[in-house]
Formats: structure tokens, C-alpha cells, sequence
């Protein structure tokens, strides 16, 4: 089988072998069109890889835990996650590697190259695969390429190839995907060219920047943008950016740097080149018989062209396809950062001085008017503060799967997720807030009287200092009674809290993130050894990134709880007054106010019967994540609405949809956690972790199909929940 | 979720497709595992297999009625490990005679035709099967069980 083909030796029937790219170029190559050196490694290759390694089967595995439509995006990632630490872990088998670094080797010694994904798909689909595939440039050494062709293997089971499998018939039988290998070109301006304006048919665009290409496509790096003119082949306008940085190789890859200031003042094309440049481009639109989008590098006055694709998209515009909302999660380091800023510097100072103004205020004092119109209010901060969540919060969650990526590029770890130990211990919000409850149960512990005072729901007398970290905790978190009693209903009171410490003062548990530093102090170790000298500050600053993004994850629920306990307390005011009839006589208002945001009665679904008659049906071992390591045994409190969080006793295992971080003050009590909604990096994961609780996710159905009471053997190592005796 | 009548759809769909299953007996505490073709009816309250009674499993489950009997839809491939459906069946045997036997009798030839001068030797027994419990194991390791109500 020949695994390796150079661009100049590819025929019409080795289309399907060598993907859309390898053959787009092999064809401009043989038009005269100047490429750098190119090889492919053919489909066969990948083939013949997961078939030999027995990856295939492995893949097929991951995908088949769970139904696809029963995933969310975090699944998706983490799914994506495990297969791309699987072909990274394999290496080639022997025979392979061999032949292939005899292949390369001899036509790339010394120099370094792009490593490019090239999928068959794209020949007969519609579609472009534009940002579906990873591609990596700058890649130095044979043994780097071949990890680097593992690494756009992987790619073809990418989170977004993942989300639009559909569109672009991914099989994990037929699938395959071929990779295109490129002499490095070390352009000093580099850039894209989009044929056609997909907005203007008699338009085309070309965006161009210095240095290299991927600054322009990751977006890091602003460019300078021309419109053109299809017919004339004129200027229609300039849109040149504040240039500041450039992407320039580096020793192991490519590295963001400060853009030289005698190139910032000047765009990095001529009238003369930009109109070159397009002439160029739309020979390729001529020769393919469709808009192109090509990319280009200058190498010193000689036009390169890197690869040429039609122009198409995956995009849809259905309503309610997030998708393209997901796929702009992923952010570059640099955007990253500035998000962090935004958020640290004036959105959580922002969030804390809302909830604090709000809680200022007497609404006791206020008439039925003058409340309804504070409910309105405080109604349309919160929902501006959700939405922020949603446009900047989420977003830089992504801090972590990116800080995950690199850890796994580099240390490649059996484990795809040990980088989370290394983000734990962050002094977060909610762990902050537990550590508050157990001094207070320490206290009661202590104090036989105050317990029995508590039990007999005395707490008149009360002695100051306690009362008065009482009253600290409450005025931070709230008293916890809107947590337990459900946020529409709530009734304010210190009966649930009290509850919490007696149950917490009898069972001591032990803080969160306690007692890992040896082991973390290793892994961080390994993690900068793997880095040169001159990267070493890149990584600690990821890193950096990466606990403060993980960190977010956690508190920004908090912060935005504060600002909801602030509306939940208005309408609690008037629901009162409704209800006692002691307002004044505008009562109605105040009616006519919550309705108007949506607090009326709580509804709950309905747990759906698994009983037909003669025949009962329930569950024995449940598939999930492995979200926290540890094997455990306890009944299960399953949470189905608030109120039932007053129930939790110390040695259960919380069974919930979602856990909220403003529930998560039951941690600490628990032996164990079971959660219905997905992920290694939401909520409940985090905190299982941090208090080392197995912690299992994504099971579907976890709250019907687990009772409260029932005995579960909770595995977190292979995310299986037993329910029943295991004796 | 899948429901109670989506989980005897499936069990249902997974008794026509497969002919053999592997019946467990035990004889003084040691378990013995054979091969029977079986049959099992709509309401899967039984499964039906015709031995002779000249047999270890004919002996081990006259001795003690308590058996399991599972079915699976694996084909010797990888593939196996993330398609195929194992089903475990928990109850107890008895052979059936009288008037109910050549009713099933002919509802086994049915399934299995080529086995009628085996099924009507004098030296072969019908043992039905009554199921108490299915224990159905999907996608690897996801385990429901379906209890029936005597």
C-alpha cells in the first residue's frame, strides 16, 4: 500500500485517497500555480492506523455511551476530548512510522512544515470543512510530524466535526480523513481571499496581515481588509486595522509577538499587490469553476499559494440552532485574556456592587407602588446580568478547555482530564462558603446547649459571636431558606440553615481541596518540564488563565445568585403583603408585577411512571461520565425540587439534574454525586472534585430512574452508577 | 428514556432475531452452562426449549427448578462491544405436559422447524421458563431490569 504521495504524482483517481485539499493542490501545482513542497499521507494510512491499534473499535465505543441527541455541548467536547487523547497516546504502529518517516524525513530534513487535515468528504459534499479540522504549521522534526498527523487524525472526531456529523455523513466505519504536508513557507505577509463576498456576488474580499497566516485565521491578529471589484478587478475600499501584533515562527510552533513599528504603519500589501493577489485567486475560481477561498504568503516577492477550497458553509440558520453560538466558544489565548480582564475588572466588581445597592434598600418601606416597579427593576437587572453571563461568562469557560488541550499536547497524560487537579484549590466562592458553614457546625459541635437550642428551633438568646457569624454568612450568601424552598416559593428563614449546621455539626466532614498539594505540586512539575526555556512563561500564564477561567465556573453562578436572591426578595415582599393583605390598597399592582415576571406558581414536571401493569421496569447499572474519581455507597437523596435539598442527611448521594452552585452546600455531607446534565467541567464535577467525591455525569433520566432511598454504588472511575444492594 | 412497552419491543424484537441461548443450571452448588434453541411467547412470561431428559441440564434442573437463560445479538465481531444487546432471563423450569404441549410444541416448530423429529422423540422434554426478572445489558454496561408480576 503506498501511505505517502507527492502533489505531482497524484491522479484523478486518488481523489478520494488524498482529500479535498491534497488534490485541490496537486491540481494548482500542476496548472503552474506556485505551491510549497507537498505530500499526502493518504486515507489508507488512517486506516490501516485505527484498524491496527484498534482505535476504531475504541472510537465506536466513546460515541455509543450515550445517544447523540441526548448530549450536550460540554459532552460533545469532552467526547471529542477522549478520542483526540487517544490518538495522541497511540503511537503508529511500528512498520508504519517507519515507513512513513522514511517518506518525509527525505523530503523534509532540516525544514519544518504545515501539518494539514484533508478530508475525502469534502469531494462529494456541499459543504467546505473550513474549521471542522485542525491543521498545525511550523512543525519541526520527524517525530513531531508524526505526532502531529496522529493530532489532525483525531481532528476528523473534532467537537465541531462531532456537532455537524450530519451534514458531513461522519461514520466511524467509512470515515477517514487524509493529511497534506507542507514545506513551511515563512511568509512575511500572509492572507486570505475569498473569491466571491458571500454578502455581494459582484464582490470579492481579501484580508492580509504580516507574518504569518494563522493570527488572521484564529482571530488574534487584526487584518487589513480590501473589498473588491469581481468585474474590474478594482479597489472598492480599504478597511485597515490598528496593527499591533503579528504571528512569526518559533522554535516549536508559531508564537503572537509585537508587530515591528515601521510595519504597523504601513498595510501589508500595495494597491498593486492586492490587486495581484486576486487575480491570482480568481484564476483558481476559473480553474475550479467555483468561488474559492484560497490562502496566500508572500515569500519575499513571490506570490504561495497554501491551499485552495470553494467557498461554502456549514452554517445554519435555523432557529434554534446554537451551534454556530458553540463553535464561537472557542477562543484564542489572547481574546482569552481580554475577556479576562473585562470580567475581573468591571464585570464582578460590577455584579457585587449591583447585589450590594439592591440589598440596601428597605423594602419594607416601600409602597405597593413603589414596590411593584422595584420588582420590574430588579426583573430587568437580572436579566441583563443573564445575559452577560451567557455572552462573556460562558465564553471564558473556554479557558479551561484550551489550557486542557495544551496539557494534553504536551504531556500526554493517560487520563485526558488530570490537568483538572491542577486547576483545583482555587479558593473558590462556594468552597468559601462551605468552609463558613463547618466552622459554624464546629461551633454547635462545641456547644451541647446551643445544639439542643437549635433542635427545639430556639434562637432567641443566642450567643452574640455565634449570632453574629450567622448573620455575616447570611448577609455574603443568603440564609439558604430560597435554596431549600425553591426560588419561586421561598420563604425567608434561618429553619433550613439551622438544619444544615446540626446535621454538619454531627458529621464533620473534611474541607474541600485539602491534603493534594504533593501530588499537584508534581504534575505542575511535569507540565513546565515539557516546555522550553522560552515558552515557559507562555504555559505558566495558561496556566494561570486557565485556574482563574475554572475558578469563574464556579463563582459567577454566585455573583449572579446574589443579584436573584435581590428580585427574589422583592417578590417575597410581595407576596407577603398578598398574602396578609397588608399593604395598602394597590395590591393589584403588585399582583399585575409578578405576574408580569413570570413568578406565579411554581409547576414541576411530572415524573414519568416506568410501570405498565405486570411488568416493572427499573434500573440496575446506569452509563455516565467519569467525572470524580472514587468508588462510593450511600442511599440516594434525589432532588426533584428544592424542599428536598432540607432533607439531605450526612452519607447520602446527591441525585440531581443540575447541580446548581447555589446548592452545593450539601457537598460537604455527601458521600457521593450523580447528575444528570453532562459534563467534566460543570458545576457538580467541580466541586465533587474538590471535595474528592466519585462524581458521575450525564446520566439520562437520573432522577426518574433513581429513587430517593435507594441504595447506589456510585463507580467514578468508569462512570457507572449500580443501583441496588452490589453485595 | 425507554419505557416499560419500548423495553419489551426491544426484548420481543431480540427473541425472534436469535435462535440459540445459553441456559444456566447448577447441581450442588456447581454451575453448568449449555446451549438450547428456545423459543419465547408475546407476553415473555416464558421461554420455551426442548432437551432430552438424558441430559446433565435436564437433571441439574429437575433437581432444582431455579435456572437463567440468556440471549445476546453478538456476531464475533468488535462491533459487539458497543451494538450488541445481552439479555439475561432469572425464573424457573418445568416441563410441560397435557394439552398445553402440543399447543407449544407447534409454536416452537414454528421457530425452529427443522428440529421436529427432534422435538417429537419420547426420550424429549419441553421445560417452559417462568421469567421472573429480565436483566437487559445495552451500550456496554447500561443494565435495566424488567420485573414481571406474577
Amino acid at each position: 500500500m503506498n501511505w505517502i504521495l507527492s502533489a505531482e504524482k497524484i491522479h484523478s483517481g486518488d481523489r478520494h485517497r488524498v482529500g479535498g485539499k491534497g488534490y485541490a493542490l496537486s491540481l494548482l501545482a500542476k496548472s503552474g500555480f506556485k505551491i510549497p513542497r507537498t505530500v499526502c499521507i493518504t486515507s489508507d494510512t488512517y486506516q490501516e492506523y485505527v484498524l491496527k491499534t484498534g482505535l476504531r473499535e475504541r472510537i465506536l465505543l466513546e460515541l455509543h455511551r450515550k445517544d447523540f441527541k441526548e448530549m450536550r455541548w460540554e459532552e460533545i467536547w469532552d467526547c471529542a476530548t477522549r478520542i483526540r487523547n487517544m490518538f495522541l497516546t497511540k503511537p503508529l504502529p511500528d512498520d508504519l512510522a517507519q515507513e512513513i518517516s522514511n517518506g518525509i524525513g527525505d523530503r523534509f530534513r532540516g525544514r519544518t512544515v504545515a501539518v494539514r487535515s484533508s478530508a475525502p468528504e469534502e469531494d462529494d459534499a456541499q459543504s467546505s470543512f473550513a474549521g471542522l479540522h485542525e491543521s498545525f504549521i511550523n512543525v519541526a522534526g520527524v517525530e513531531s510530524m508524526l505526532k502531529h498527523i496522529r493530532l489532525v487524525w483525531a481532528s476528523l472526531w473534532s467537537d465541531a466535526a462531532l456537532l455537524y456529523r450530519q451534514e458531513i455523513g461522519l461514520d466511524v466505519v467509512k470515515s477517514s480523513m487524509a493529511v497534506v504536508i507542507q514545506e513551511t513557507v515563512a511568509g512575511d505577509r500572509s492572507g486570505v481571499v475569498f473569491t466571491r463576498n458571500p454578502n455581494d456576488e459582484n464582490q470579492g474580499i481579501i484580508e492580509s496581515v504580516y507574518g504569518l497566516n494563522q493570527g488572521l485565521v484564529d482571530g488574534t491578529v487584526e487584518p487589513d481588509r480590501w473589498i473588491m471589484d469581481r468585474s474590474r478587478n478594482t479597489i472598492v475600499s480599504h478597511t485597515p486595522p490598528e496593527r499591533k501584533h503579528w504571528i512569526i515562527p518559533s522554535q516549536n510552533g508559531v508564537c503572537l509577538a509585537e508587530l515591528p513599528g515601521e510595519k504597523s504603519a504601513h498595510p501589508p500589501l500595495t494597491p498593486q499587490e492586492v490587486n495581484f493577489v486576486f487575480k491570482t485567486a480568481r484564476k483558481t475560481e476559473e480553474f475550479f469553476k467555483m468561488p474559492q477561498d484560497v490562502e496566500w504568503t508572500y515569500d519575499g516577492d513571490s506570490l504561495v499559494l497554501l491551499q485552495s477550497r470553494p467557498i461554502t458553509t456549514l452554517r445554519s440558520d435555523k432557529p434554534g440552532d446554537e451551534r454556530g453560538w458553540y463553535l464561537s466558544l472557542h477562543r484564542s489565548f489572547d481574546n482569552l485574556k481580554k475577556l479576562r480582564r473585562k470580567i475581573e475588572e468591571e464585570l464582578i466588581p460590577a455584579m457585587i456592587s449591583v447585589a450590594e445597592s439592591l440589598s440596601a434598600k428597605d423594602l419594607i418601606k416601600l409602597s405597593d407602588q413603589a414596590l411593584a416597579t422595584e420588582i420590574r427593576t430588579r426583573w430587568e437587572i437580572n436579566h441583563k446580568w443573564v445575559n452577560i453571563y451567557w455572552a462573556d461568562f460562558i465564553p471564558y469557560a473556554h479557558g479551561v478547555r484550551l489550557f486542557g488541550q495544551v496539557y494534553n499536547d504536551a504531556v500526554q497524560p493517560d487520563d485526558p482530564y488530570e490537568f483538572i487537579d491542577l486547576l483545583t484549590n482555587t479558593g473558590m466562592a462556594s468552597i468559601g462558603r462551605n468552609n463558613m458553614l463547618m466552622d459554624l457546625a464546629a461551633i454547635i459541635r462545641s456547644d451541647q446547649q446551643l445544639a439542643e437550642k437549635l433542635k427545639q428551633g430556639d434562637d432567641s438568646d443566642l450567643d452574640a459571636n455565634f449570632l453574629s457569624m450567622i448573620y455575616d454568612f447570611i448577609e455574603k450568601f443568603g440564609d439558604l431558606s430560597c435554596a431549600v424552598t425553591g426560588g419561586k416559593n421561598c420563604v425567608l428563614g434561618t429553619g433550613p440553615l439551622y438544619r444544615l449546621l446540626l446535621e454538619m455539626a454531627d458529621h464533620p466532614a473534611q474541607t474541600g481541596g485539602r491534603g493534594k498539594k504533593d501530588r499537584i505540586n508534581r504534575l505542575h512539575q511535569n507540565y513546565f518540564n515539557h516546555f522550553d526555556n522560552d515558552q515557559k512563561g507562555w504555559a505558566e500564564e495558561l496556566l494561570e488563565l486557565a485556574r482563574s477561567s475554572y475558578q469563574l465556573r464556579d463563582d459567577d453562578n454566585i455573583y449572579l445568585g446574589r443579584i436573584e436572591a435581590q428580585l427574589l426578595a422583592a417578590v417575597q415582599e410581595a407576596k407577603r403583603r398578598l398574602e396578609d393583605q397588608t399593604g395598602d390598597q394597590a395590591l393589584e399592582v403588585l399582583r399585575q408585577a409578578l405576574e408580569d415576571v413570570d413568578f406565579g406558581t411554581e409547576s414541576r414536571k411530572s415524573v414519568p411512571a416506568a410501570k405498565a401493569p405486570g411488568y416493572k421496569l427499573q434500573a440496575r447499572q446506569l452509563i455516565g461520565q467519569p467525572a470524580g474519581p472514587g468508588i462510593s455507597i450511600g442511599k440516594a437523596r434525589v432532588i426533584r425540587r428544592h424542599s428536598d435539598l432540607a432533607e439531605f442527611k450526612h452519607g447520602e448521594v446527591l441525585v440531581c439534574d443540575a447541580v446548581d452552585p447555589n446548592i452545593t452546600f450539601v457537598i460537604p455531607l455527601a458521600t457521593a454525586v450523580v447528575e444528570r446534565r453532562g459534563g467534566m467541567l460543570i458545576h457538580g464535577a467541580i466541586i465533587a472534585r474538590e471535595y474528592g467525591l466519585p462524581c458521575i455525569t450525564g446520566i439520562p433520566d437520573a432522577t426518574t430512574l433513581i429513587q430517593t432511598g435507594d441504595e447506589i454504588t456510585v463507580d467514578g472511575y468508569l462512570g457507572i452508577v449500580t443501583v441496588g444492594d452490589t453485595a | 428514556m425507554e419505557t416499560n412497552k419500548q423495553f419489551r419491543k426491544r426484548l420481543g424484537e431480540l427473541f425472534r432475531s436469535q435462535n440459540l441461548a445459553a441456559l444456566s443450571t447448577h447441581h450442588a452448588g456447581q454451575p453448568y452452562a449449555s446451549l438450547v434453541a428456545f423459543y419465547a411467547g408475546d407476553d415473555l412470561k416464558h421461554i420455551y426449549f426442548v432437551t432430552p431428559k438424558t441430559t446433565r441440564k435436564y437433571a441439574n434442573l429437575t433437581a432444582d427448578n431455579r435456572v437463567a437463560v440468556m440471549v445476546n445479538s453478538s456476531t464475533n465481531q468488535t462491533s459487539d462491544f458497543h451494538q450488541a444487546i445481552s439479555v439475561t432471563a432469572v425464573g424457573r423450569a418445568k416441563e410441560v405436559a397435557g394439552a398445553d404441549r402440543e399447543l407449544i410444541l407447534g409454536q416452537y416448530l414454528a421457530k425452529h422447524p427443522h428440529l421436529e423429529d427432534f422435538v417429537r422423540s419420547p426420550t424429549c422434554a419441553l421445560i417452559r421458563v417462568v421469567v421472573d426478572s429480565y436483566y437487559m445489558v445495552r451500550n456496554f454496561q447500561n443494565v435495566m431490569e424488567l420485573h414481571l408480576e406474577p
